[in-house]
């Protein structure tokens, strides 16, 4: 760790600590602190970590990311509407504080509470601020903890099913130069409730900014929760994503993490499977040209009995873009009967495109039913003749095969509007692909 | 319509066709016959495009032009069609979509309108029929899950659909037992007519009793070694190939 990028950021936290959210709690302050401190030691992670290997972060660190001073600068409101989902209750994050006049938050079953953190600190989150600001090994999330700009405290009682969908954007302008966020996200999910989320990222600009996010969900015994992260920051954006998942008994998480934007971006997806029967299904897709990196990893720990996972990855690089998948399962001693499937599937549209993958099961149990495979390979040449040999031009089969190769993945995203606009990122991602959708 | 002369072709370094002359005229059906590994269905590929091919001497002429120049794409959209002996699976892209985009772009090609969703359905309900499949197909993605002789059927259907100039059936009769080996020839003969050329690739002759060739061809270790009639065909099925080697006639 450089000491420069230590002191940068002291001094960002010395300059903006009085304004930040929590300033007058004094457990918040002192976890703030906490976390700055144990950045100063720890610091951005290197290439000669494990978990880092192929994913250098030295163009964050070698950037002052500020906190933006006025967040709402340079925001143009019709591009934010672009973005809206209809019938969804939505809370806007721009530059990472909370923007109660953009936010449509529409009236919520009594059991139900969706706050942001600007906004009320349950005294529930102590807890979790202290775990996170002394995390071992993360400086990203220790910075998150010593910066964290705004959030949204998300509870759903026992038993309740949220039926409208709840929809975090977070949107980035960097309006004073360089700027950074650190938003944070709980979600606490009572037994047998039900709840569908979507975190949203969206660069609205083509200035250098950098995101720095901390999720967690909390689901109770017998609780469903759905959640789509649909990242698209900006070109030159930074994204660095952590969701940590605590589930109990017969719950279930489904998981979709789709990574279309962001000059470099780091999803991380931590899934404890601690109850009996819990259950947790993870979809990916990642698209990158150009020299974007794209990273995701995973890790999913079978804790109890009779516990599943299934995880389907895909991702499509083209240009120079570099992608990288770590699916680690593990299956604990006594976790009989364990039922794990991970698979990560990945094409390459350009002998310049690299892909790293690496899936990982370490299995400490005798009687479980685990399997992964990966792939890594380029479009299929007698398909791509077959289609050309019935007229179908060279770009636009290409793109016919791109398509397809996405499409189970796609297929399985429900909310309509975000299918749509990847079914279009995939058709304008693919040069000169005059590809008409009528029958698709 | 088709003069290929002296046509030597090469798979990763090791010649496969070794002089090839041949002539098709307007409306005509040639077989071409020949043993196992003889070059019949790399002569079929290399007239269709196929680029894991080398042609090291010789020229193909198609309507006047050097078809040897062109990317696939360009010779199907100018007319030429190739049935697959094997047809490919490809998961996710939706038979119909992928037909029309076909039809579409040989339209655009020759300067005439395309087909809208409307027209495309009536067309392809149409040719359907001739080869007896399940419309239900066309929602399904491109050969995929087909059975044996729904891929060969929807060969001939698509065929069908694009109205070729010049066909190429590269063994469309293996595999399919006698009632499909039917249903394929009679769509076949339907599109026989006018100045449509048909070349017919294929190991057995069966098929030539139902689809009447004007010239019969047979191919050995790259090289057309005999020419003839219908009776040829005849001939080859009585007696098989060997009497034809170069080695058996010594």
């Amino acid at each position: 760790m450089t000491g420069t990028m230590a002191s940068h950021y002291a001094e960002e936290f010395a300059r903006a600590e009085g304004g930040l959210v929590g300033a007058d709690s004094g457990w918040f302050k002192a976890a703030r602190r906490r976390a700055l401190t144990h950045f100063g030691r720890i610091g951005f992670p290197t290439p000669k970590e494990e978990e880092w290997k192929y994913t250098s972060v030295a163009p964050i660190e070698s950037r002052s990311f500020r906190l933006a001073g006025h967040p709402r600068n340079g925001l143009d409101v019709a591009e934010l509407d672009r973005l809206r989902l209809i019938e969804a209750h939505e809370l806007v994050f721009v530059n990472g504080y909370y923007s109660a006049q953009l936010s449509r938050l529409a009236s919520l079953p009594a059991a139900v509470s969706v706050a942001p953190l600007s906004e009320a600190l349950p005294d529930s989150l102590q807890e979790h601020m202290e775990r996170q600001a002394e995390q071992p090994g993360n400086g990203f999330a220790a910075l998150n903890a010593a910066l964290l700009s705004d959030g949204v405290h998300i509870r759903v009682g026992s038993g309740v099913t949220l039926k409208t969908t709840l929809h975090l954007l977070f949107i980035s302008t960097a309006p004073d130069g360089p700027t950074a966020s650190f938003p944070r996200v709980f979600i606490e999910a009572g037994a047998n409730s039900r709840v569908l989320i979507i975190e949203h990222y969206a660069g609205l600009t083509p200035e250098e900014y950098f995101t720095d996010a901390l999720t967690e969900i909390n689901v109770g015994p017998g609780a469903t929760v759905e959640h789509y992260k649909w990242q698209m920051e900006g070109a030159r954006g930074y994204h660095i994503g952590q969701m940590l998942v605590h589930q109990q008994r017969e719950s279930r998480v489904t998981s979709y993490s789709v990574s279309l934007g962001a000059a470099l971006a780091r999803d991380d997806i931590a899934v404890s499977l601690a109850g009996e029967g819990a259950g947790a299904s993870l979809n990916g897709l990642y698209m990158a040209k150009g020299r974007q990196h794209v990273d995701h990893h995973t890790s999913i720990d079978h804790q109890q009995p009779h516990t599943t996972s299934a995880e389907y990855y895909k991702g499509v690089l083209a240009g120079h873009a570099r992608g990288v998948f770590d699916g680690k399962v593990v299956v604990r001693e006594g976790a009989q009967k364990a039922d794990a499937e991970l698979t990560n599937k990945n094409l390459l549209l350009s002998e310049h495109a690299e892909m790293d993958t690496k899936p990982e099961l370490q299995i400490y149990a005798d009687d479980v039913k685990c399997s992964h495979g990966a792939t890594v390979g380029q479009l299929d040449e007698d398909a791509l003749f077959y289609l050309r040999s019935r007229g179908i031009e060279y770009s636009q089969a290409t793109a016919l095969l791109t398509y397809a190769f996405a499409d189970d993945v796609v297929a399985r995203i429900a909310i309509e509007p975000m299918r749509h606009a990847i079914e279009r990122h995939l058709t304008a991602y693919l040069p000169r692909a005059a590809l008409d959708m009528e029958l698709l | 319509m088709l003069t290929i002369s002296n046509l030597h072709v090469c798979i990763d370094g090791k010649p496969i066709l070794r002089g090839i002359d041949l002539e098709v005229g307007p409306g005509e059906v040639h077989a071409i016959m020949g043993p196992n590994g003889s070059g019949k269905s790399t002569l079929a590929h290399v007239l269709a495009g196929r680029d894991a091919y080398e042609v090291t001497q010789g020229t193909v002429v198609y309507d006047g032009a050097d078809l040897l120049a062109m990317p696939p794409e360009d010779r199907a959209r100018r007319g030429i069609f190739l049935a697959f002996q094997y047809p490919v699976e490809i998961p996710g892209v939706n038979n119909a979509y992928f037909l029309k985009a076909a039809l579409n772009a040989g339209r655009r090609y020759r300067g005439l309108t395309e087909f809208d969703a409307v027209e495309f359905l009536s067309l392809v309900r149409e040719k359907m029929k001739l080869v007896h499949l399940d419309e239900a197909l066309l929602k399904r993605s491109v050969n995929e899950g087909f059975s044996g002789g729904e891929k060969k059927r929807n060969e001939v259907f698509q065929m069908a659909v694009l109205e070729p100039r010049l066909a190429i059936l590269d063994e469309t009769d293996s595999g399919l037992d006698i009632d499909a080996l039917k249903i394929v020839a009679e769509g076949v003969n339907r599109l026989r007519g006018g100045d449509r050329s048909i070349i017919v690739v294929t190991h057995y002759q069966r098929l030539l009793n139902h689809v009447l060739p004007d010239a019969v061809h047979v191919l050995s270790e790259g090289r057309i070694i005999r020419s003839g009639q219908r009776d040829l065909a005849l001939e080859l099925e009585e007696r098989g190939y060997d009497w034809l080697r170069p080695n058996a006639l010594a």
